[in-house]
């Protein structure tokens, strides 16, 4: 018919029109349909932000006493209101977040990257480096976190300190041991996925049109096993943050005239009943952050889910 | 998760140690002071017991240490809980009042040099007992219940924690069934250290006799007892039940039938469960911040009061004498290398000056007050000059002058710099809210010095230790805190801290009481002759000119002057009388409700 004819190349021509489709693209079409991950990024983007150049605005300076002002309630003046010895706790979260969401992150970071690594060596290429990499990863695990933790800044520290000064090195220090004792359960997850994905018919098309292993890994089987890996990796944040608060109180953290939102809160909980703002401030910080990440690895799970794009 | 529960057991741990430094505070004993003729012997240890009490008239006394008991022989103690728990079941010959003076407690009298007790020359104290006091199997209690504590106190093998009291005693002899003579190896001015308060505690030697030296590790861990209590349930680490010694003396006591002793917590739970829920009605050492503290007694339902006395026990910075840095390698902290600048007085001056001691003082609200004196405890003593003296006031514009004048001129940073060096202090102190915040408010003041400061908070248990770099004693920081006071009300064992032959290097495991590595030919000069001085004005008058010179010289900065107790009690309980220098549950036989 004239029609079909007709319509043909103006459907060519609007096929044309479509942007190239890319894993990324797609995922990204997916996930700004996901509510709550679009709304875990506003919200943690506006914690990055404030953190970022919130102290710039806010002039007042954290560590700066007033004892007139003591345990007052969130004011003008003191939008979250102060501690005991007059600390202004907006100044004190939005300082402490750098830390927080820099010690969350970066062990999160490591942790993943190592743990992939692991994963995914030991599942494609199986054999004897499989053994060597998963009873290494046995051996990590059967490690005590905390006591290991506590080892290493005893040993590790002062040689830090010296190196690169007190708060950088003890960054470098928690980060570092966070991230390499949290990776064994994505390096276990990403094996698994490796196993079964790697005998799936595309992976056996993908290899007789000659892709190398390391493209195999990269393009085809990595996308499939991301989400495991992201909501494992959500979860690594919190845990992350909450250790560096615990070392802060047993003295082993970052100095205590640093106020990282574990540390405020720290502070706050014996003053729970009569400034209560103290401990709701941190705490809702550090809840807004987990969460939101959580959504949004919630998100990205479900938008790089390939079996998704298919529906 | 698991790293909360690290995080709590960890707390627990931090907040013990804030009193580190006060526990083993147990010791004897008291001054010389010449009693008037009669009045130790006649004088009631304690108010008249109120008419109506009668034995076992009360309900069950719950105490409460948020550290549990662990031993519950004296001279096995590893702290103040373990000596207090015992302290109701064994006891000494005399109790330390309040005031510093003995009271009589297994022994009839004090002895005095006027009753003829305590020889003319000073080097023997003859004590008689009470007679016909039982212990609690119904034995009677003799001399040779004191000769053998003796012997197996001194006894190496035993291990004895107490060991240490009874270092300058030459022998205990018993006279006669009732009367025990106890001979120093040099005339003393404290004929009442050995058998009094908490580190005197006496034993039963038919319980004891086979469990002397290295078999004591295998003696009862339930001691008979004189005490008005007997130990009916001990677990260790958890609580201790007692009921009343049916032997007791005093027919008419204790108040209590039962008594309750539980162990574990934290400071401020304590201070809630006496305070808050009324659940116990004697909470031990209530360390909390006085912001939180306050309000609880404060409240118009406050179930608690505070049961406080003056002591020794002074929260102070130590300045460092030595270089602690960490380039100097094996050198580092060795008394041969002299801080860079920390050793200018001016310098040191100047950081006393920048102490703003009212803050700090407001944080230990009802448990501390701010001072200016290193050697505290006793009205008598306590020197008054250093209130005029300019390094007890807070000027700040003074102490930048002072470091103007040092020629430490601030650098491109703002941070002074003193002879090539920029000055930079690494300040620590145990892990505790409260220390926290102390270092806090002195940061604030130092850095408007132009002086950087680092903080460093270090679990108590390494801080007070031996392992690692972290402890006190190695001092590897430029300042460090913590509370420290004498034990007994001479101060002797407290002033040795300050003589330049306690300056210990790392060959000597740095075992040495002078931790500031600071050496004074005046003060070892005035030492000395305190040492040798028996008469007591003269003693005090030397005691208030140490102090000076400490003070003056910026050895240390003292902040807070504690208290000891710094207890919550039960607003309903009565008789309780408040002693730093005994065990606070002393005269637990008259408490009341």
């Amino acid at each position: 018919m004239a029609t079909t004819t007709a319509n043909a190349p103006r459907l060519a021509e609007g096929e044309w029109r479509r942007p190239a489709r890319s894993l990324w693209s797609d995922a990204w079409h997916h996930f700004r349909r996901h509510r709550l991950a679009m709304a875990g990024v506003v919200v943690l983007g506006i914690i990055v932000v404030a953190t970022l150049f919130g102290p710039l605005l806010w002039t007042v300076p954290y560590q700066k006493l007033d004892y007139s002002a003591a345990l007052v309630g969130p004011s003008p003046a003191h939008p979250f209101g102060t501690t005991d010895l007059g600390h202004d706790l907006f100044a004190r979260i939005l300082w402490g977040g750098r830390i927080s969401l820099a010690v969350g992150l970066t062990a999160v970071l490591i942790a993943i990257s190592l743990g992939t690594l692991v994963g995914a060596l030991s599942g494609f290429f199986g054999g004897t480096l499989d053994d060597l990499l998963m009873r290494l990863t046995d051996m990590f695990l059967s490690l005590p976190q905390l006591p290991l933790l506590l080892l290493t800044i005893y040993l590790f520290r002062d040689m830090l300190r010296e190196l690169v000064g007190p708060e950088l090195g003890i960054f470098i220090l928690i980060v570092t041991v966070v991230g390499a004792l949290t990776w064994m359960p994505t390096a276990r997850l990403v094996r698994a996925s490796f196993l079964s994905i790697k005998r799936k018919e595309f992976v056996e098309a993908a290899r007789t049109v000659g892709a190398t292993d390391r493209r195999i890994i990269v393009r085809h089987i990595l996308p499939n096993v991301m989400s495991p890996v992201l909501v494992s990796a959500t979860i690594g944040v919190g845990a992350a943050i909450i250790t560096e608060s615990a070392l802060s109180f047993l003295g082993l953290g970052f100095p205590s005239d640093v106020p990282s939102w574990g540390r405020v809160l720290y502070d706050a909980q014996n003053f729970m009943e009569i400034a209560p703002h103290w401990a709701i401030f941190p705490g809702m910080f550090i809840f807004l952050t987990v969460l939101s990440i959580n959504y949004m690895g919630d998100g990205l799970r479900d938008a790089l889910d390939p079996r998704r794009t298919q529906r | 998760m698991g790293t909360k529960i690290w995080s709590r057991a960890f707390a627990v741990a931090a907040v013990a140690g804030l009193t580190f430094a006060a526990c083993g505070q147990q010791a004897a004993p008291a001054a010389t002071a010449a009693p008037t003729a009669g009045a130790a012997t006649a004088a009631p240890a304690t108010p008249a017991p109120t008419a109506a009490v009668q034995r076992g008239a009360g309900g069950n006394l719950t105490i409460l240490y948020w550290q549990a008991v662990t031993a519950l022989i004296g001279h096995h103690a590893q702290g103040t809980k373990d000596y207090d728990a015992a302290r109701l079941v064994v006891e000494p010959l005399a109790s330390t009042g309040p005031d510093g003076k003995p009271v009589p407690a297994l022994a009839a009298e004090i002895p005095t040099k006027a009753n003829g007790g305590v020889s003319a020359d000073s080097t023997s104290i003859t004590w008689k007992l009470k007679p016909n006091v039982k212990w609690s199997d119904g034995t009677d209690v003799t001399s040779a219940d004191v000769v053998f504590t003796w012997k197996y106190v001194t006894n190496k093998e035993t291990a004895a924690t107490t060991a240490g009291v009874y270092a300058t005693v030459k022998n205990v002899e018993a006279v006669d069934k009732s009367t025990v003579k106890v001979t120093y190896a040099a005339p003393t001015s404290n004929p009442y250290l050995a058998f009094t308060a908490g580190t005197g505690q006496i034993i039963q030697e038919k319980q004891y006799k086979d469990f002397i030296g290295a078999k004591a590790k295998d003696g009862p861990k339930i001691p008979v007892g004189t005490g008005p209590y007997k130990v009916v349930q001990f677990k260790p680490n958890d609580v201790v039940t007692y009921e009343i010694n049916p032997q007791y003396r005093d027919a008419n006591k204790p108040f209590f039938k039962t008594v309750t002793f539980k162990g574990g917590g934290d400071a401020t739970s304590a201070a809630r469960a006496v305070c808050q829920t009324g659940d116990v009605d004697y909470a031990w050492n209530l360390q909390v911040e006085a912001a939180v503290l306050k309000p609880m007694i404060d409240a118009s339902d406050g179930k608690c009061k505070m049961n406080t006395a003056p002591s020794p026990n002074v929260e102070r910075i130590l300045i460092n004498r030595s270089n602690p840095a960490a380039s100097l390698g094996d050198k580092r902290g060795e008394p041969d290398q002299p801080h860079p600048f920390l050793t200018d007085l001016k310098v040191r001056q100047a950081l006393a000056m920048a102490i703003d001691r009212g803050p700090i003082a407001a944080l230990y609200g009802p448990t501390g007050s701010a001072t200016c004196n290193m050697i505290v405890g006793l009205e008598a003593y306590t020197s008054k000059n250093t209130a005029s003296m300019s390094v007890c006031k807070y000027d700040l514009a003074a102490a930048n002058k002072l470091l103007d004048e040092a020629g430490a001129a601030k650098g491109a940073d703002g941070i002074r710099v003193y002879k090539g060096t920029r000055m930079k202090i690494l300040y620590a102190t145990t892990v505790n809210p409260l220390r926290q915040k102390e270092q806090d408010i002195v940061k604030a003041s130092w850095t408007q010095l132009g002086i950087d400061v680092e903080l460093k908070a270090v679990a108590a248990g390494v801080f007070f230790g031996t392992e690692g770099n972290d402890t006190a004693a190695k001092f590897f920081f430029d300042v460090e805190m913590y509370t420290n006071g004498a034990s007994q009300i001479t101060q002797d064992d407290y002033v040795t801290n300050y003589i330049c032959s306690e300056i210990k290097t790392a060959k000597d495991k740095w075992s040495g009481g002078n931790y500031m590595r600071w050496c004074n030919k005046d003060f070892d000069a005035l030492y000395t002759q305190y040492t040798k001085e028996l008469d007591l004005a003269k003693r005090y008058e030397l005691l208030a000119k140490m102090n000076d010179m400490i003070v003056q010289d910026v050895a240390e900065i003292p902040l807070v002057n504690r208290t000891q107790p710094s207890d919550g009690i039960s607003k309903a309980l009565k008789g309780v009388i408040p002693t730093a220098w005994d065990s606070v549950l002393w005269n637990i036989a008259d408490w009341s409700k």
